[in-house]
């Protein structure tokens, strides 16, 4: 029987090696690796695997093909729903979406279906599978706000379609948080990112970096003056959040965008780049959520000692736990039910270190998950030079507050159907962080798939 | 691509250009900011737009060479183009929205110190151009780094040019000037102060002290100049304020200063070491053992 052996494991940098450099840290399944695992793929009448993911791709119908070596044909079903596969394979929650309800999980380890997709779809990008542009042009054009994962997935659907789309992009290079948030060693730039953007744009779709809506041309404008039929934001988060605790606007605290953005956008890591970067010596990361663990590994590459500081305990870090694992084995050090009171700052208004209180969980919150309260007398400093706030973010009133008629929540979020991604605003749709807040890559490409189909609907009945 | 049309030396170190941008071009006003980025390898770079031409898709840039970036910046060549403009980005300055019967009631005084008489000029020929005279004071260290003197005196109610060591209009700081004009009687409703932050500091001061409400143009550390990146944040009246979209401009009397001044030099070792790695190349191997070039 297929399921009789165990999951197939995947080749990864050793710690050691990889806390001193950018490169990926999974190396990923050979072809033979790949095969064997999908093998043990019982292939559900009722796949549940299937309902879990957000864009819906055909998973068991995928892995079917793995198993019999058609990679060709496994990336043509991924490509149907997904726009962006060799990402997704990389950093998906998998464990709480496909793979956390995949029938093997119940007695032992569900089938690997992250790490399959990311082999199909690195395999067709070696072999120089490309995407075929849609024949028939309907003429109509869209307007796509942000390159990130929401806005190159709404932008791929409605190209698909046949629609003429142009995505705006504030930065100078496409991709959003793919290229600005996630680093290197999690998700590789140039042969990953720059090549599913590449697909896109394959599919015919425009990408007009350096253009801020809301600054350099508002939605309106695009509407009356450029000839845009219908618009979808996918904007992404917005502001860096901070503590409000004394010493946070000392030099050498940043937010993890600013980290993170120096590093991997601007690419301060290489040294035939110009951007500079404070590499410290020792760093605290505050936080416990994926950027956090990206930002404390970054540091640690960077050359740092590097801590995390968490206020409730390790079962609740919201980062995907294959991340704490591969953070904690890299040396980062984590100081769990713990919550910054003060940074500490020298003279020349530099961190020299921070004091901490511990806590303990007590009663559930809202959020269902217990309250941390401190341990009155609990406080203790450690020595730094560097803090790194990655405590999530607000939304960004650039676009919400220059758009007529755009309704946001007390959050400052836009307001958007999650069926179809339909704002207050007639012609406008919305998806991904711009609306839920910080989220996930999948998340968000879910509802820029979402949206595309609504916007289909809306511009096919107008 | 964004491709420079004119390039100009105004004095030492500071450079003018004119770049094709036209969503820039189209859309900007007085007070707002745009970023740069000179080659794919390079800084995001914020500077004030200094002047615009809707008809003919241009931006004016002035820049003064402070590291590495603004030195390569420096040897662009008309013909050259900037891998990235992009803007513009920030608030407008306040009076742009302001009812213009009221302004015309209002009296301006803007100071200007070195190369923040780029960003002063769009303001004051916008104020011109609507049919108000706005006294304007330009200072500079010395005669060689006063720029725009003929741009800014074509738009400029009264103006008043000083230098620091004397060599050109009046001798003294921009502060000095202020307080003859005040001590001669002249009202002034709102001052605009752009300029170092040192410069600005202590026209805040004086102006409290005069009582005249005053507006400063921030100018921090930026990454992405879209409110992502946090890098800008300054305190202003006990609050957390980013430069990049609250701002530039805020109510100067509210502005913590020396926070903003000791966060502005946050970078100042790691773009040492740039720029000489840039000016010594691979003869640099950090001998003087202060630049960490070394290790």
């Amino acid at each position: 029987m297929a399921a009789k052996i165990g999951r197939v494991p995947v080749a990864e940098q050793d710690p050691k090696v990889r806390a001193t450099n950018f490169d990926e840290v999974c190396l990923g399944y050979t072809a033979e690796e790949a095969m064997m695992e999908a093998s043990r793929c019982l292939n559900c009448k009722n796949p549940r695997c299937r309902q879990g993911c957000p864009v819906s791709i055909d998973i068991p119908a995928f892995i079917a093909q793995v198993k019999e070596g058609n990679f060709a044909k496994a990336a043509e079903i991924i490509g149907e729903a997904s726009s962006l596969p060799a990402v997704c394979g990389r950093v998906c929650p998998q464990e709480t979406q496909c793979e956390g309800v995949c029938v093997l999980g119940i007695k032992g380890e569900p089938v690997a279906i992250g790490k399959l997709e990311r082999f199909v779809a690195d395999w067709a990008r070696e072999n120089g599978i490309e995407p075929v542009m849609p024949k028939e042009k309907n003429g109509k054009k869209v307007a796509v706000i942000g390159a990130g994962p929401a806005g190159l997935t709404c932008a791929g659907d409605l190209a698909k379609m046949g629609y003429d789309v142009t995505i705006f992009e504030a930065l100078h290079e496409p991709g959003g948080v793919l290229v600005y948030g996630i680093p290197e060693f999690r998700l590789p730039k140039e042969t990953v990112v720059a090549h599913e953007v590449e697909n896109v744009k394959k599919l015919g779709v425009k990408i007009e970096t350096d253009v801020i809506i809301g600054k350099s041309v508002t939605i309106d404008q695009l509407m009356s003056e450029e000839g845009f039929e219908a618009v979808f934001i996918g904007s992404g988060a917005g502001l860096p959040k901070f503590m409000g605790i004394p010493g946070e606007q000392a030099s050498g605290v940043f937010s993890a965008n600013e980290f993170l953005t120096r590093n991997n956008l601007m690419k301060a890591f290489r040294d035939d780049y110009d951007t500079p970067i404070h590499r410290g010596k020792k760093v605290a990361v505050i936080g416990g959520g994926n950027v956090a663990m990206d930002a404390a590994r970054t540091a640690l590459r960077l050359g740092a000692d590097t801590y995390i500081i968490y206020r409730r305990s390790e079962k609740e870090l919201p980062a995907r736990a294959e991340e704490v694992h591969h953070a904690k084995e890299e040396g980062v050090e984590f100081h769990l039910l713990t919550n910054p009171t003060e940074i500490l700052v020298d003279d020349n208004g530099w961190v020299k270190g921070i004091r901490c209180i511990k806590m303990e969980l007590g009663e559930p919150d809202a959020s269902g998950r217990r309250r941390p309260v401190e341990i009155p007398g609990s406080e203790y400093e450690i020595e730094l030079d560097t803090v790194i706030m990655a405590l999530g973010t607000s939304p960004n009133p650039l676009i919400s507050s220059t758009t007529e008629g755009l309704e946001t929540n007390k959050w400052k979020c836009i307001v958007a159907e999650e069926a179809n991604g339909a704002t207050t605003k007639e012609g406008v749709f919305a998806g991904g962080d711009a609306v839920t807040g910080a989220a996930t890559v999948i998340l968000a490409m879910g509802a820029g798939k979402a949206a595309a189909a609504g916007i289909h609907e809306y511009l096919s009945n107008k | 691509m964004y491709r420079i049309t004119k390039a100009e030396k105004l004095a030492d170190k500071i450079y003018l250009m004119d770049v094709e941008a036209k969503r820039v071009a189209k859309s900007c006003l007085p007070g707002e900011f745009l970023i740069v980025r000179t080659d794919e390898h390079g800084e995001r770079i914020p500077l004030t737009i200094c002047d615009y031409d809707r008809e003919a898709g241009k931006v004016t840039i002035v820049f003064q060479v402070v590291g590495a970036s603004t030195a390569k910046m420096a040897k662009l060549q008309v013909g050259d183009a900037f891998a990235d403009v992009t803007g513009p980005l920030g608030q407008p300055s306040e009076f742009v929205k302001e009812d213009i019967e009221t302004l015309k009631k209002k009296k301006y005084l803007f100071v200007a110190g070195g190369v923040g008489t780029a960003p002063v000029y769009p303001q004051v020929k916008w104020m011109h151009e609507h049919g108000i005279d706005a006294d304007v004071i330009v200072g500079a260290k010395n005669k060689d780094l006063v720029i725009l003197e003929k741009e800014m005196a074509e738009v400029a109610g009264n103006l008043y040019v000083t230098t620091d060591d004397g060599s050109y209009g009046r001798h003294g700081m921009v502060t000095a000037v202020i307080e003859e004009l005040a001590a001669a009687g002249h009202h002034y409703d709102v001052c605009v102060a752009i300029g170092p932050m040192i410069m600005m500091k202590f026209v805040c001061l004086l102006t409290k002290k005069l009582e005249i409400p005053t507006i400063v143009s921030m100018n921090p550390i930026m990454v992405d100049g879209t409110g992502m990146c946090g890098a800008c944040r300054l305190t202003v009246g006990g609050e957390v304020k980013f430069a990049c979209v609250d701002g530039p401009e805020f109510d100067g009397h509210l502005v913590d200063f020396d926070q903003a001044m000791k966060r502005q030099q946050m970078y100042k070792t790691e773009e040492g070491r740039a720029m000489l790695k840039l000016t010594e190349g691979e003869t640099h191997h950090g001998g003087c053992g202060h630049c960490g070039g070394d290790q």
